[in-house]
């Protein structure tokens, strides 16, 4: 270990109680990447702020020393958003994680950042309230994370993401000021920076706590599970029952691929003949999802849907969601790995770009299922792959930011809710032209002058675009290996 | 329908060059909010219109920023949609990009979303001349920083906003209006505890001892909702009146002449909804005041010193508007700390480093 790393970590030390501060190997190992495991670095050290005081001096330190902080959450992000630079810190806010109010009159839930989702949900469940936006790794997922990446879930279509859930957000910048963005009220004065703080992966401030938006929970929830005999009329159906004014609760769709995956894994009663499977639900007062219920089975037999089952009961609903749900760890087993993309695209165009992606699968020799929430035009392909064959990898890594590529070009974006973090960066080359790339650069030094927080993520450089640009010509045959890649 | 984007560029860059300030606006129907800008020239963005996409099954619309709100209702209304934001009317020929820039949400702000929840794209016009794409028109969208989200309410001080892509929602089955005789204490408590339960609110009201409640989704909804609240059920053609008439401010509260010609101002208290009351003993004026949003928007007409306005409204969680700033009191908006200033002016520098646009109207020296 250098000299200079020695002194920091000395700093740190006067700052930290001293299980709070990781710096051997062994320790740090656990905490080299994210949910986007094929992306992996050792930091210098792990702080682990117990306090708001702790994380700004934890952040004065750094600034102090010039060394970049990666800020991490339960580390479940699929992005490599929290991947450690090797000449920085990463600071996890996991032991900031005390529900500090929940006012059941108001519905608000204050929260330090350290907070599961799912644990706000559990706590504001004796009101009868709870938390909406539920990304699938809701069980682990924190709700600074869910800030750091704007989450969303299968109930967003209804009920929105992060940013429409969250009205308040404190937070330290890295020159250790602490600020709040939004208030207690519904807006707050000047420009809208709680909104600029959403979604900005880490790289503006660190999060010390959250306010968010509870609502009621709905009384009764039914799911309809119809089958389609053609891909193309089950994306059109989509667009049916929104364009019939309904707006679902989730509107989930799987392809055959994925079906044949999940009902080997877990018997949700999945229709093995259809081609896709929409998985419709309706929430509210029992009234209210009856009439919608029957509405939305109007349109979807409209659509040509060929078999149509509605949950009978809440023990039927979870079964026909269980198999969606499911549809990661399906992939996992009848794949040695996986690579999971997230791209959006305007619903109309769906059954297009699951065409494409069928072309691509034969091109690039590599099978691909999809699962995703349709209602919202989030695509999540899943490319299986073998990820001890290195061309495998190679050729997963390409069919993905050819996938990407299609989404930008079908009026979509590369990214719906996993968010760019290291994974996504090059793809963001194709998104934006270099005077946008600017302007984000230009956010980010607004709240971060010195460029510290998180600096390596979302936004490529020029160079790295026109490198990604030259890497096109020449697929797969990767000019200058050596070269430092971030 | 016409596409002036090249045309606005090319005054940007002249202005640019010149260093001469420049006033953007759509119609000027909204020109008394925010602060008087001092500009050199005027930048009307009312000719540059027309909807560029608008697939309903989408539930997106696309339009350039000129285009009246009155047309894009219109469309929205062909195909059974709304803006669920119900921004203010001030005038037929109010546009979509005053709109934007200002962010006035009407009556369901916090039962459905206001202005910034609906806003999923925009292409904006820099200090610079360059037109630059943020966000798009999907409903799911997180590559880069949520920019579109900051132009949102920035008065244009930023760039000029000159595409908007919004998500739009079906107009609801039913809507019903429920009176109640009820004190401001027990209005905002009872409002508050409806709100908790699976109720189909979407505006809440009430001035002088009379609480309105708006109920909107499936029929089946609105009819247990009326049956579970009791109050009085008011006609569908008047309660549309009344509720318009809060969307566009054209209610006799907001037009009181006694108290625009006694130097009063209108003041827009936005607080955490069950905020105590703003009794009359801590400001003045307090007695007349129209609260809507459950509690988290209250009007007051008051001759009370800004700073007075101010502290209650920070001491109560929330913040203060001087809405409408006839008598030039000051400031409209209130200070951010010295840490969010310094971020303004950041950004301000980034997205506008000559200073050209409406300077002053957000903050002095912005």
């Amino acid at each position: 270990m250098s000299a200079q790393h020695q002194r920091l970590i000395a700093a740190l030390a006067q700052v930290l109680p001293s299980a709070n501060l990781l710096w051997q190997k062994e320790d740090t190992a656990p905490y080299e990447c994210d949910g986007l495991a094929a992306y992996r670095t050792l930091p210098i050290a792990v702080a682990l702020p117990e306090n708001e005081a702790q994380v700004q001096a934890v952040l004065n330190a750094c600034n102090a020393f010039g060394v970049p902080v990666v800020p991490r959450g339960a580390g479940t992000g699929l992005s490599g958003g929290a991947m450690p630079m090797a000449e920085g810190i990463v600071l996890s806010t996991a032991k900031l994680n005390k529900i500090l109010d929940i006012d059941s009159l108001s519905r608000r839930a204050v929260l330090q950042p350290g907070v599961r989702n799912l644990a706000i949900s559990d706590a504001a469940a004796p009101y009868d309230l709870y938390y909406a936006p539920d990304p699938s790794s809701q069980i682990a997922c924190s709700i600074g994370g869910n800030v750091a990446e704007n989450s969303g879930g299968v109930h967003c279509l209804k009920y929105g993401l992060t940013v429409n859930n969250v009205i308040r957000v404190r937070a330290v910048l890295m020159d250790g000021e602490i600020v709040e963005f939004g208030t207690e009220a519904l807006d707050a004065p000047g420009l809208d920076l709680l909104g600029v703080m959403i979604g900005s992966e880490g790289m503006l401030a660190v999060v010390t706590e959250v306010t968010v938006r509870l609502i009621p929970k709905p009384p009764v929830a039914r799911v309809i599970m119809a089958s389609f005999d053609d891909m193309t009329k089950a994306g059109h159906a989509v667009a049916d029952v929104i364009a019939a004014g309904l707006i679902p609760a989730g509107l989930e769709m799987m392809d055959k691929p994925a079906t044949r995956a999940v009902e080997e894994f877990v018997q949700a009663g999945y229709d093995l003949n259809a081609e896709a499977i929409l998985l419709c639900e309706s929430d509210g007062t029992p009234e209210e999802v009856e009439e919608e219920i029957s509405r939305m089975s109007d349109v979807l037999r409209h659509s040509g849907a060929i078999r149509i089952q509605v949950s009978e009961s809440e023990a039927e609903r979870m079964k026909f969601w269980s198999g969606r749900k499911n549809a990661f760890p399906a992939a996992g087993r009848i794949s040695p790995d996986y690579y999971c993309m997230d791209g959006t695209i305007p619903k109309k165009h769906i059954a297009t770009l699951l065409n494409q992606i069928k072309e691509m699968e034969a091109r690039y020799g590599l099978r691909c299922m999809n699962v995703f929430h349709a209602g919202d035009g989030n695509m999540h392909p899943l490319i299986l792959f073998d990820g001890s064959d290195e061309d495998q990898w190679r050729r997963a890594e390409d069919f993905g930011n050819e996938i990407l590529e299609a989404c930008v070009a079908l009026g979509g974006t590369v990214t719906g809710e996993h968010g760019v973090g290291i994974e996504k960066i090059n793809t963001m080359c194709v998104q934006f032209d270099e005077k946008e790339r600017d302007a984000f650069f230009g956010v980010k030094a607004a709240f971060d002058p010195a460029r510290l927080l998180n600096p390596d993520k979302v936004i490529p450089t020029l160079h790295r675009c026109a490198e990604y640009g030259r890497m096109h010509v020449h697929r797969g045959q990767m000019p200058h290996a050596d070269l430092p890649r971030f | 329908m016409a596409d002036l984007t090249n045309d606005f560029v090319a005054q940007i860059r002249d202005a640019a060059a010149a260093k001469c300030l420049l006033n953007i606006e759509g119609s000027g129907s909204k020109r008394w909010y925010g602060n008087q800008v001092v500009a050199q020239r005027q930048l009307a963005t009312t000719g540059h219109t027309g909807i560029v996409e608008y697939d309903p099954a989408e539930l997106v619309l696309t339009a350039r920023a000129g285009m009246t709100l009155a047309d894009i209702e219109a469309a929205l209304a062909e195909r059974g949609q709304m803006l669920p934001f119900e921004p203010p009317r001030y005038a037929p020929e109010s546009t979509l990009g005053g709109v934007i820039a200002t962010a006035l949400s009407g009556p369901g702000r916090p039962f459905v979303g206001g202005v910034r929840d609906f806003v999923l794209g925009m292409h904006v016009i820099d200090g610079k001349g360059d037109v630059l794409k943020f966000g798009g028109q999907v409903m799911k969208n997180v590559a880069g920083y949520d920019v579109s989200r900051l132009m949102t309410g920035s008065l244009g001080i930023l760039g000029l906003i000159s595409q908007v892509s919004i998500k739009v929602l079906p107009v609801p089955v039913a809507t019903a209006t429920l009176r109640f005789e009820l004190s401001e204490a027990e209005a905002i408590r009872r409002v508050n505890e409806w709100s908790g339960k699976p109720l189909p609110l979407t505006a809440s009201a009430w001035e002088a001892g009379i609480l309105h409640i708006r109920l909107s989704g499936a029929r089946a909804a609105v009819d247990s909702a009326i049956h579970q609240m009791r109050g009085v059920v008011l006609d569908v053609p008047g309660a549309k009146i009344f509720w318009d008439s809060l969307r566009d401010q054209t209610h006799p509260f907001f037009c009181d002449t006694h108290e625009m010609n006694t130097n009063q101002t209108l003041w827009r208290l936005s607080l955490p909804a069950i905020a105590p009351s703003i009794a009359a003993n801590r400001l003045q004026g307090a007695t007349h005041q129209l609260i809507e949003w459950g509690g988290g928007q209250r009007w007051l007409w008051s001759d009370a010193r800004g700073d007075a306005v101010r502290a209650v409204a920070h001491e109560l969680g929330g913040h203060a508007v001087r809405f409408n700033n006839q008598h030039g009191g000051g400031e409209t908006f209130a200070q951010p700390s010295a840490a969010l200033m310094a971020i303004h002016r950041r950004l301000k520098q980034t997205f506008d480093p000559q200073g050209i646009f409406n300077p002053g109207r957000l903050y002095q020296g912005l």
